[in-house]
């Protein structure tokens, strides 16, 4: 058998575990410092209109065999009381965003190294740099600017504690004013919120007295308490039934109008994107190839990968006699190449893909074809007006 | 790929054979909840209370439902994976359940399983050539001296290399071991292939690969499957027939393209409604269902959708409905559909169940 190219030899992966171990080592000591003045964390928004802007946020993990750049410049915005679909397959970063935002990433092997990541705190314009935070002031915004529902009810939800105690914990941390009974009141009121319609019973149970889809109310319910401006939702549905999934879908519809906040729904179900989102983010291998509002993806799709991934899904009522499916599959994540990273996947590869010599044959710039639609694809790069290159970071100058 | 391997299916004498392959009747399955001091169990799960259904023989049979409504526990029994409550299974006119151990082990080549987690169906310890042909040799499909060809063969069938023989499970990403556990099944020749949820746990482009996988075998081996899904898109494009399924009761079974546009039973209606459409300008008409599926441990009386049904009518809730044939090959059961003498049975039943129950009540309060 040939040797395979993914082989490490125990030296090399000495070396790289030594030299993580550094990087790793300083970043971790600046986050631990200890009275950080506000200057360094503090920025203004761009646009007082959004309430988070990414901008070239770079997560890497530093593992055994390599850099793993799961997140690798990515920008976008989430405006104020709107839905922000992100789509992409497994293992293309759509979690690593959102907990990079919420600054949950596995430390100290994962770490966002670079770009900004700005959260509006008050809707005056003045906004914090997520990524250069300490963890104690970040502490007050989780769960108080916003807060996230997990993937998974079943196992987010602790099992020795009862419902009403687990709403009540979040209410408590943040407002320390409040009285017992006030808090009791807020979480029977956050119960009935997402419908729960026996709430006072609700309130006394344990997590394995409830079903599926009352646990992810529940949870709903925790994420919603201190009234965030932003609510991430991590696959809230991939574990429910359809029906039940209909019920979730219907509440988040409903929520985000009574509460006025925004929601950055990830998701790898089309379907739910396009019932549910106003602008949508379509993430591949680490990085944003395109964005846009939910119709011009879903009626005018330009990014090979998202016609790719629109045709693979079978849909009730049409009838193919053959499925679509891409080519290959994703590039290895420690060892990216330099060019498109779809490119051999690609139907439609042109001639600026592979032209180094004319300039091209990087990495495609994201280029602007609407108003709302962005695209990283070289196919357009006559057509619509070029925003500029993803920028990551350089792991050799960390 | 197609014309080498048309000599792996030996069953040259499949015109002989009924068309049926699979017939169900009337298959329970209970488990035991709690046991008192003698062993005697207390109570019972229902998880599939009467199911029939029949697959003739080159069509694919969705089985859909909510988790919990015991869709894979049909599958698994009607394998004989578990042994049943009562019923009877005849896999081309056999009963499955009458057969003797080694009998039963003969049979076994011939009814597959492709189970839902590619992740924990394939042991680590094993390389993937082992994994598919350690049936193969147990089963002596092929002369010893074939044996090699034959593994490499069938790899080919499924989209794997050669190659790919010596290396183990771990190596492989969750769609490359899905095809590992479809040329295990598909190594020992088998006519009858229960798909088990194959494609939830991928991503929607490997899912394409897979199902695209799994309906071209099916011309090229002419098998029989049943697809266990909850994803209602996918069991579309794939299946001949369908069966829906709720709390352990089939509640309607037709033709694909039959019960998608025409759906009779209410829950199979609110099933459709909640498919998010991939289009934001789709006109939704949910029907939400309200509350969750009923444990199966204490099922509701008289139809078991009655809790959640939006057509729920007095005797729904004490008289179980028929499960008949409405239009020519499409089943259902619900009491929408009587006729004009089964609603008056049914309702003079439901009447004096009311009554029985007004009684014991104030029997109770009496007290």
């Amino acid at each position: 058998m040939a040797k395979k190219s993914s082989y490490i030899s125990n030296r090399e992966t000495a070396k790289i575990t030594r030299r993580n171990r550094q990087i790793t080592r300083r970043l971790e000591k600046e986050r631990k410092r200890k009275n950080v003045p506000e200057s360094v964390y503090k920025t203004k928004m761009k646009d007082n209109n959004n309430v988070v802007e990414f901008d070239n946020v770079c997560s890497y993990f530093f593992t055994d065999i390599g850099v793993v750049k799961a997140v690798d410049g990515i920008s976008f915005e989430v405006p104020k009381c709107s839905t922000v679909g992100i789509v992409g397959e497994s293992g293309c970063g759509k979690s690593v965003t959102s907990l990079s935002l919420m600054q949950l990433l596995q430390r100290p092997s994962g770490q966002t190294v670079g770009g900004e990541i700005r959260l509006n705190i008050d809707g005056d314009g003045d906004a914090i740099n997520i990524v250069k935070t300490p963890t104690s002031v970040m502490q007050n915004i989780r769960g108080n600017k916003m807060s996230m529902i997990f993937q998974e009810p079943m196992t987010s939800l602790n099992p020795v504690f009862r419902i009403g105690e687990q709403v009540n914990e979040v209410i408590k941390l943040h407002n320390p004013e409040m009285s017992k009974e006030d808090i009791k009141s807020r979480t029977l009121e956050m119960l009935e919120l997402v419908g729960i319609a026996n709430k006072e019973g609700v309130y006394e149970m344990f997590p394995h007295e409830l079903s599926g889809g009352m646990r992810q109310r529940v949870m709903i319910a925790i994420a919603l308490a201190c009234r965030p401006s932003l609510i991430i939702a991590d696959e809230p549905t991939t574990a429910l039934d359809v029906t039940i999934q209909a019920q979730i879908l219907d509440l988040l519809k409903g929520l985000k109008e009574k509460v006025n906040s925004s929601i950055m729904l990830i998701t790898h179900d089309l379907g739910v994107v396009a019932n549910m989102a106003d602008y949508v983010v379509v993430m591949y291998a680490g990085r944003v190839i395109e964005k846009g509002t939910t119709r011009d993806i879903f009626s005018n799709p330009c990014h090979p990968y998202t016609i790719g991934l629109m045709k693979s899904k079978p849909v009730v009522g049409k009838k193919v006699d053959e499925l679509y499916n891409i080519p290959g599959s994703v590039p290895n994540p420690v060892n990216m190449p330099d060019y498109c990273y779809f490119r051999d996947r690609c139907e439609y590869t042109c001639d600026k893909c592979r032209n180094k010599e004319a300039g091209f044959g990087n990495y495609p710039p994201e280029i602007k074809i609407s108003d709302t639609h962005v695209v990283s694809c070289y196919r357009f790069y006559d057509e619509g007006q070029v925003m500029g290159y993803p920028n990551p970071v350089n792991v050799e100058d960390l | 790929m197609a014309n080498e391997n048309t000599n792996i299916n030996t069953n040259a004498d499949t015109e002989t054979l009924s068309e049926d392959v699979l017939v169900v009747r009337d298959l329970k399955k209970y488990f035991p909840t709690a046991k008192n001091f003698f062993g005697k169990p207390l109570g019972f799960v229902k998880a599939v209370d009467g199911v029939s259904f029949t697959i003739k023989r080159g069509t694919t049979m969705g089985l859909v439902g909510e988790s919990g409504c015991g869709k894979s526990t049909t599958g698994r029994t009607l394998l004989r994976l578990q042994e049943k409550t009562s019923g009877e299974v005849l896999f081309n006119g056999i009963d499955i359940f009458e057969l003797k151990k080694e009998e039963l082990r003969k049979l076994r080549p011939k009814i597959q399983i492709v189970f839902q987690d590619p992740f924990s169906s394939l042991s680590p310890r094993i390389p993937v050539g082992e994994i598919i042909g350690e049936a193969v040799r147990e089963h002596g499909i092929v002369p010893p001296e074939e044996y090699d060809d034959y593994i490499t063969r069938i790899m080919k069938a499924c989209g794997l290399q050669e190659y790919h023989k010596d290396r183990y499970p771990h190596e492989f990403s969750g769609g490359q071991r899905q095809r590992i556990c479809i040329a295990r099944a598909l190594a020992l020749n088998p006519e009858f292939i229960v798909c088990d949820e194959p494609v939830s746990a991928l991503d929607v482009s490997i899912q394409a690969q897979i199902i695209n996988l799994l309906k071209e075998l099916q011309e090229q081996f002419g098998l029989t499957y049943l697809f266990i899904s909850h994803d209602l898109s996918v069991v579309e494009h794939i299946s001949d027939t369908v069966g829906v399924m709720y709390l352990g009761n089939m509640v309607e079974y037709a033709e694909t393209g039959e019960l998608y546009a025409n759906p009779l039973h209410p829950y199979t209606k609110a099933l459709f409604s909640a498919i998010p459409i991939p289009d934001p300008d789709a006109q939704m008409n949910r029907i939400i269902l309200e509350g969750s599926i009923p444990s199966p441990a204490n099922p509701p009386s008289g139809c078991k959708f009655h809790t959640r049904c939006s057509e729920c009518m007095e005797m729904c809730k004490y008289c179980q409905p028929e499960y008949r044939e409405i239009t020519p090959g499409h089943f259902t059961a619900c009491h929408l559909f009587n006729t004009p003498e089964m609603n008056a049975k049914f309702e003079a039943e439901s009447k004096a169940a009311a009554d029985k129950e007004k009684a014991d009540e104030k029997d109770k309060v009496g007290r």
